[in-house]
């Protein structure tokens, strides 16, 4: 089984809210000092999906990531966990995409890695939020897609995936070659082990420029955009909270009651 | 080329009815259609629509396509997509409206691809630019760190909208309105899924996304047993159970009890979180709550900033307290 996983580097989601800033004139969000960036944890976890397939019945794992200036530490890690190859859509004119010029540059380097039974995204960036980049690559390649996956077997030359709707799951059978999105109730994706890391420090990139992968410079990045950000802001929060002051927290957890009621609560 | 004109919504459909967020899709639809002076325009895709059609119409649609055929029982990208570039290429909108819910989520970046058009995701705003007449998608972005403002010049112009982040119109049975049938030709070779089965995971009592009150427990809850106390206080309150993530990631309790960016939305009007730190992804799911309550022993954590009333303490010493208060203070 030949499998492809599409992983972003992005700023680290469980870093302190506290330390979330946003430039407003450039409408770009500013590196929290000290917290490096991560692998988007979906994506982490589309690689665990892959590597349960790998354990069970072997395959091959590759890894594309694009972006610029990419942390050689942070886009191996998809290799210390488990996956065999790792290519990377490095240059500077790749930076600044939405959705559509993302999704056109890896199905383009996909086609170039040629040989695939499944490709695995996570079903959303923990950056944008979108969820459109993995059903992008599959329409541009013309494979059917599966989305909010949180399991996925291959039995028989198929595969079969447990896609999570409001009320339930649904179990649904894909021909090859899919595409998966992979959702967090996959469950936490494996820690790297020490050989791993050793291996993946050995491991050297592969490392592709749009020519390399047969894109003019204007379908990529900010250049192929097709939607326009107006603006970036936070939210303003009131944070206006009344803490319930008490000798104990049970006397506490007792005073709260009488104070919903008092404000007609309960 | 064709002129692109009208505001369409993609309706969704149970057992014959209009969702709930169908009617939010439909009241937004009709401000931004008005604004537009523009007609508002209906999809229906399933394989028996029963009253839904006409409900569309007395919840603000001009005009409703309904797209019958027993292979669209079920959802599948591959069956949906091809009927809707098929509708939207026929009756070409200047913009389509479809919900942040599993359908959508799949149905509109697959649809959109295929249109060559850009969609904003899970709006929870849509406004019309009075100059340019653009729709400005505004949607949370950075794990509802912060929001975003998106425009697209492609047309249709394309948004998913969250739930309850649009209110219905009060329905008026006596609007009129056309309900137009179309057939899409659907070839069952080249749907290349096949759902084999749907397993429902309802928890009992009141459904979390119906309640009035919520009692959603975290990571700090510790394990399935925590949960438990909740559901207890729960009862009293006649409300439901949810969880972030940690709990049903940890599957500590089903995954359907998740509230957050990648869970339910919920907007109750008590929501107790309890040993819930508040990262912004759950607060994405609650923070349309009327009254947050926060019992966490972490005076920093980020969920009293939410919150309208909050306990620092151990939620193991502060809720079995808390909770026979009110169960006493209910009773009398």
């Amino acid at each position: 089984m030949n499998m492809i996983v599409c992983c972003k580097q992005v700023l680290d989601p469980e870093a302190p809210p506290a330390s979330f800033k946003i430039d407003p004139a450039s409408n770009t969000v500013l590196q929290p000092p000290g917290v490096p960036p991560v692998v988007s944890p979906f994506d982490e976890q589309a690689v665990e999906a892959a590597l349960r397939i790998k354990d069970s019945q072997g395959g091959k794992i590759t890894v594309l990531t694009l972006g610029n200036n990419l942390l050689r530490d942070v886009v191996k890690k998809p290799l210390s966990m488990g996956a065999d190859e790792l290519v990377l859509l490095e240059d500077e004119v790749f930076e600044g995409g939405d959705s559509w010029s993302t999704a056109y540059a890896l199905a383009m380097a996909i086609k170039k890695i040629g040989e695939f039974d499944l490709i695995f995204c996570g079903r959303q960036a923990a950056d944008w939020d979108a969820g459109q980049v993995g059903s992008g690559i599959a329409e541009i390649l013309e494979i059917p897609s599966i989305t909010v996956a949180k399991k996925v077997e291959a039995i028989d030359g198929k595969v079969r995936v447990e896609r999570v709707i409001a009320d339930g799951y649904q179990v649904v059978e894909v021909t090859l070659p899919a595409l998966i999105t992979v959702t967090n109730e996959l469950g936490e994706a494996r820690y790297a082990t020490l050989k791993g890391i050793m291996a993946a420090a050995k491991k050297q990139p592969t490392i592709w420029k749009p020519a390399d992968i047969g894109v003019e410079p204007s379908q990529i990045g900010a250049a192929g955009r097709r939607s326009k950000l107006l603006k970036l802001f936070q939210p303003v929060r009131e944070g206006k909270c009344e803490i319930i002051e008490a000798d104990t927290p049970a006397e506490a957890g007792a005073n709260l009651a009488v104070k919903l009621r008092d404000a007609k609560l309960i | 080329m064709a002129e692109f004109k009208g505001v369409m919504v993609y309706g969704e459909t149970t057992e014959g009815k209009l969702t709930a967020l169908t009617t939010e899709l439909l009241g937004c639809g009709r401000r931004l259609a008005d604004e537009l002076k523009e007609d508002l325009l209906c999809i229906l895709v399933g394989e028996q629509l029963g009253e839904a059609p006409q409900s569309a119409i007395v919840y603000g649609a001009d005009k409703v396509y309904t797209v019958e055929d027993p292979l669209l029982k079920e959802y599948q990208t591959d069956s949906y997509v091809t009927v809707m570039e098929k509708a939207i290429k026929d009756i070409s909108p200047q913009i389509l409206l479809l919900g942040q819910t599993a359908i959508g989520r799949d149905l509109a970046p697959r649809l959109a691809f295929r249109l060559g058009v850009s969609p904003s995701m899970d709006c929870l705003e849509l406004n019309i630019d009075p100059d340019t007449k653009l729709l400005q998608g505004t949607r949370p972005v950075y794990g509802g760190n912060a929001r975003a403002i998106f425009v697209s010049e492609s047309l249709p112009q394309m948004a998913t909208v969250r739930q309850k982040a649009m209110s219905p119109l009060e329905p008026d049975e006596s609007r009129k309105g056309e309900i137009a049938p179309i057939k899409v030709e659907l070839d069952p070779a080249k749907i290349k899924t096949k759902v084999i089965e749907t397993v429902k995971e309802e928890v009992e009592g009141i459904k979390l996304e119906d309640a009035e009150a919520v009692v959603a427990g975290g990571r700090g809850i510790g394990g399935p047993e925590g949960f438990k106390e909740l559901e207890e206080l729960a009862k009293i309150l006649k409300g439901a159970v949810g969880a972030s993530r940690p709990p049903c990631d940890n599957s500590w309790v089903p995954d359907t009890l998740q509230i957050g960016l990648t869970g339910k939305i919920v907007t109750p009007e008590l929501y107790i979180a309890v040993a819930i730190s508040g990262s912004s992804q759950h607060l994405s799911g609650c923070s349309g709550s009327k009254n947050i309550i926060a019992i966490n022993k972490d005076a920093e954590a980020n969920i009293f900033k939410e919150a309208r009333f909050g306990v620092v303490g151990d939620w193991k010493q502060a809720l079995p307290a808390f909770a026979a208060k009110v169960k006493e203070l209910l009773a009398g």
